[in-house]
């Protein structure tokens, strides 16, 4: 028995890989959460996780325009958007739980399988990578792929966007660990788009209550295949 | 040397026995002060078991040798288990024994005896429990057994010796996968002790009473050795979960320095971690018998995402 | 330069403009007059590529090649047609009641902000800011779909939103896998997420990443296309919406789409020497075909009906993409120009048809020709102009991909005939009883917008008859870059 069969990785990168397996951990547990606002809690902490992964990326690579990444994702992630949604959740009075169509322990088992896939799938994308955070690609995709689940298998708006804000997140984190980041522009981009997408859905929550009398999206049955 | 090893398991041994009641004293006097209670005597699972002892062995009329021999077999495996974990040294005369597997294999011998004696007087309530019981111990080992896969894959070996070798005394390295594996063992620790979110210890609630209602027939120094067994499952559970996830201090040889400070430092983390558990049983609400295969179903997910992780973040590329 | 700062200025500032007047009367024209500088700004874009070839421009984050240039001037023109019968239709929808001055607003301000969102992503060198402009549109177009905010609207557009939302991110991880590939061969300063880089050193990309990367775009960008089996926003979108929408819609942002995915796919055959993309996009484009031809004759609602014609002209262009080769390519880039026209001169003809009926239900719909003979055979012309009647445009190009079929892919040929044909037959049937019949319809209150109708089926029959020399080559070009340049 070899005494130790670790490649020597450095400390920040098992900081990186302890946040990305925390996001992993987080992702999960949407999956797995019934209650609206610690749904919304979840979301932030996973937005944190992405933070401090991006800061400790940056610090360690000498990468500076991780800081701006970082600091978008602070603005946006762990402070704007859970605020907005709170506020949502608060206007629009929806404290109840959250309504599956799927059992809870199978969407777990659908997505352990997930997970495996896009580990596998990840595998030679890693070989390839040169950063200190190659190995959190895997992590990334899974994450992505299990909001993509909840997205799913939830059946209210509020949950699905935030299976839709938590890919996102997991999509920010994939180009962090790939490439230390996209362009800034790109970045930049991406977030003004993901604010405006949220406002226009904070709109939307308010006509489809008033329409529908009910944020249950299985409600919408109004138009129907002929 | 071999002496030294042979001093450090007995002191060990010793340790557990004396110490598993004062563990569960500990833990219950941290849960009255978070409720706002005043707190029983620390000792005072001791004096249970003085009481106990002393008193009469009352028998069902229908009951078997396999009800009277049930109480020493139990209290064996478990005192066994609790003197096969490292938490002293890692040079103990038992080293070679202790196999992480061997243990689960320990823990569900015990757990089988138990669950027999349960259904040995033929009682509605001894039925019950025996067969919730199984039903949470074939659910709780598979995680329990990936938690220390976990640990093995990273240590290379099942040896819990080595284990705690590896993660106590090579540099410090961050485990993620340590982290799920510790998530889903707290979990099934709480579910395998009867702690709070599956079974509550304190109370004869019939309805929802999995390990009392087993024993329930039981009396004397046979309820004794049960009570005692309990506690060293819990001792030998929590000096488990020192040894995978907080093994620094546990030295590798056996001398008096050595295990004296080791005996200061297990302490320490021994409070620590009645106090943990403590906040744990408080925090959470006793969950509905139902619910129980979903919550170890969770464990056992968190114990194959930390193999997974393992082996994608820390076997590298 | 100059021209591409206009292009792309003009609807932004137009947008604007709306923003704060777009309730007024005169909104209408602001816009149409918008577009209408826009298309002149095109043009003159047009003309500079032509002339000088291609164009790097604002330190080479834009970039013109024929390719482009062709779709931009083919989006600034609908784009002015478009905003050309919009006004009369808004017109009677605000006279009806079912739009306020204050939606008037928000439809006039964010029509011009989806053309700029378009043109932006048509125009930009950098595939990270394409997938940034097709988001917005994403954004701009749900609130256009829903700008009735009727319980079917609302719908509509919660699915366009979220299902789009989804297929877009899968395009972002795409991006995200394209640029660590190109990062490795560019570094990391070297602007490795601009295509004139990319195609420069495509070959030395490395093979897997960029094929699981282009899976993720094609699933991606392919959703926003309408590709089966992620098309199932397209038909309630194209329903629900405002008809000058669905005109755009169909007319513009599934070219943009599908433009995207040719862009990625030339990069992914350098980087693999094989024709593993042109066999994804031919699955995929076939499936399509073949799914929204069965899907055509169980349609009750016109609009619908229209929308899934879309998809399935939709999946016919992947396929002749996905064939390659410069025939093929040129009749994709043919095939794109005049879907294009046609469907939006159809949805104009069916904007004010359903206006006249007061319903979309075709059974409801009768006798079109009688009471508006123009709005009738504009129909009429439209859809055997979309059918592929000879005369039209939509024949040549389609009889191309054909023949380059049968030449290289002689068992697909079956599929298309068939679908087409079923297409066909359920189409025709349903368009000719409402344009003929006994009319239950009543005439329009105010004079409809017929001349963009006129004007795109006119060049659409013009390019069945003819390309003009310089057109054609144009096209040569487009398809020389295109189909393994």
């Amino acid at each position: 028995m070899t005494e130790t069969a670790i490649l020597p990785i450095p400390l920040s990168g098992q900081l990186i890989n302890l946040c990305a397996a925390l996001m992993l951990l987080l992702g999960f547990a949407m999956l797995a959460q019934r209650r609206i606002l610690t749904l919304i809690n979840l979301f932030m902490l996973q937005g944190g996780a992405l933070f401090a992964s991006t800061v400790i990326a940056a610090h360690s690579t000498g990468q500076h325009h991780l800081y701006w990444s970082a600091a978008i994702t602070l603005l946006l992630k762990v402070i704007g958007l859970p605020w907005i949604l709170h506020r949502l959740i608060r206007r629009l009075s929806v404290k109840w739980d959250v309504e599956t169509l799927l059992n809870i322990p199978t969407t777990m088992l659908i997505g352990i399988v997930l997970v495996v896939i896009s580990f596998n799938v990840a595998q030679p994308i890693s070989q390839l990578s040169g950063t200190i955070m190659r190995a959190t690609i895997g992590i990334a995709l899974a994450c992505t792929l299990l909001s993509f689940l909840m997205m799913i298998t939830r059946s209210k708006a509020v949950p699905q966007v935030i299976a839709f804000l938590a890919m996102e997140n997991s999509l920010f984190f994939a180009a962090t660990s790939a490439t230390y980041g996209m362009p800034m522009v790109v970045e930049l981009g991406i977030a003004l788009d993901v604010l405006v997408g949220m406002v226009i859905l904070g709109v939307f929550f308010f006509q489809i209550r008033e329409q529908f009398d009910s944020l249950d999206i299985r409600q919408m049955e109004k138009i129907k295949e002929e | 040397m071999n002496l030294h090893a042979l001093f450090a398991q007995l002191l060990e041994l010793l340790l557990a026995l004396l110490l598993a009641p004062v563990l569960v004293g500990w833990i219950n006097q941290c849960r009255a002060w978070l409720q706002n209670r005043s707190a029983p005597p620390l000792l005072q699972p001791w004096y249970t078991l003085n009481k106990l002892f002393r008193k009469e062995v009352r028998l069902a009329d229908n009951a078997s040798s396999l009800f009277r021999a049930a109480p020493y077999i139990v209290f064996s495996c478990m005192a066994l288990a609790a003197a096969v974990v490292p938490t002293l040294s890692t040079e103990l005369i038992f080293s070679p024994a202790a196999d992480a597997i061997a243990l689960v294999g320990l823990f569900s011998l015990a757990r089988v005896f138990i669950a027999l004696a349960g259904m040995d007087v033929g009682t509605a309530f001894g039925t019950m429990g025996s067969r919730r019981e199984m039903l949470i111990g074939f659910l709780a080992e598979p995680a329990l057994l990936m938690v220390f896969f976990t640990a093995s894959l990273i240590s290379r070996s099942t040896s819990l010796a080595t284990i705690v070798q590896t993660l106590a005394h090579s540099e410090f390295v961050i485990y993620p996968s340590l982290a799920f594996a510790g998530i889903a063992f707290v979990m099934v620790l709480l579910a395998e002790n009867a702690r709070v979110p599956v079974d509550n210890p304190s109370t004869h609630l019939e309805l929802t009473m999995i390990h009392e209602a087993m024993i329930l027939e039981y009396s004397g120094r046979h309820l004794a050795l049960f009570e005692w067994a309990s506690s060293l499952k819990l001792f030998a559970y929590s000096c488990l979960g020192i040894a995978l996830f907080f093994p620094f201090g546990i030295p590798e040889s056996s001398g008096f320095l050595a295990l004296f400070t080791a005996g200061g430092t297990m302490l320490l983390k021994l409070i620590g971690g009645g106090f943990g558990l403590a906040l744990i049983e408080t925090l959470s609400a006793k969950m509905r018998v139902f619910r129980a295969p979903e919550y170890l179903g969770t464990a056992f997910l968190f114990a194959v995402l930390a193999m997974l992780v393992h082996l994608l973040l820390e076997t590298g590329a | 330069m100059i021209e591409l700062a206009l292009v792309l200025t003009i609807p932004l500032a137009t947008a604007l403009v709306l923003a704060l007047w777009g309730h007024r009367a005169c909104a209408a024209l602001i816009n149409a007059g918008g577009g209408l500088l826009t298309l002149v700004a095109a043009g003159a874009l047009t003309c500079r590529v032509i002339n000088e070839g291609n164009l790097t421009l604002f330190s080479d984050q834009f970039y013109v090649d024929p390719l482009n240039v062709f779709l931009i001037a083919l989006t600034a023109l609908v784009g002015f047609t478009t905003a050309l019968f919009s006004q009369p239709y808004m017109r009677v929808e605000h006279d009806e009641g079912k739009l306020s001055g204050g939606r008037l607003r928000l439809y006039h301000s964010m029509f011009q902000l989806f053309m700029a969102a378009m043109l932006v992503a048509l125009s930009t060198n950098n595939l990270g800011i394409l997938w940034v402009s097709m988001e917005a549109a994403t954004l701009t177009t749900v609130l256009l779909v829903a700008l009735y905010r009727t319980p079917e609207s609302l719908e509509a557009a919660w699915k366009y939103f979220i299902l789009c939302g989804v297929g877009i991110a899968q395009a972002l991880f795409g991006t995200i896998l394209l640029y660590f590939a190109a990062e490795r061969v560019l570094g990391h300063a070297g602007g490795a997420l601009l295509w004139t880089n990319l195609s420069v050193v495509r070959a030395s990309l490395e093979p897997t990443i960029l094929s699981l990367a282009f899976v993720f775009l094609l699933v991606g960008y392919g959703t926003k296309t309408g590709l089966v089996p992620l098309h199932s926003w397209l038909p309630d979108a194209h329903a629900e919406g405002p008809t000058p929408v669905s005109a755009v819609l169909s007319g513009l942002l599934l070219n943009v789409a599908l433009y995207a995915i040719i862009r990625c796919k030339v990069l992914v055959d350098g980087a693999l020497g094989t024709h593993f993309a042109g066999n994804l996009m031919m699955g995929f484009g076939l499936l399509t075909v073949v799914v929204s031809a069965f899907y055509l004759s169980r349609q009750r609602d016109i609009k619908r009906l229209f929308g899934y014609s879309s998809i399935e002209h939709m999946g016919l262009i992947t396929f002749a993409f996905g064939m390659g080769g410069p025939v093929a390519s040129f009749a994709g880039l043919l095939h794109m120009t005049v879907h294009s026209l046609t469907k939006s001169a159809i949805f104009f003809a069916v904007g004010h048809a359903a206006q006249m009926a007061g319903t979309k239900v075709i059974e409801d719909i009768r006798g079109l020709i009688k009471r508006s003979p123009t709005i009738g055979w504009g129909l009429m012309l439209g859809t055997l102009a979309i059918l592929g009647m000879p005369p039209f445009g939509v024949f040549t190009s389609e009889f191309m991909i054909l023949t380059t079929a049968i030449k290289h892919y002689p068992w697909a040929t079956p599929l298309l005939l068939a679908a087409l044909g079923v297409a066909f037959a359920a189409m025709f049937g349903k368009v000719q009883e409402m344009a003929f019949g006994e009319p239950t319809v009543k005439p329009l209150a105010h004079n409809p917008a017929l001349l963009p109708v006129f004007i795109h089926l006119g060049l659409v029959l013009m390019l069945g008859l003819w390309i003009p020399p310089y057109l054609a080559d144009w096209y040569r070009q487009a398809a020389q870059l295109v189909g393994q340049g």
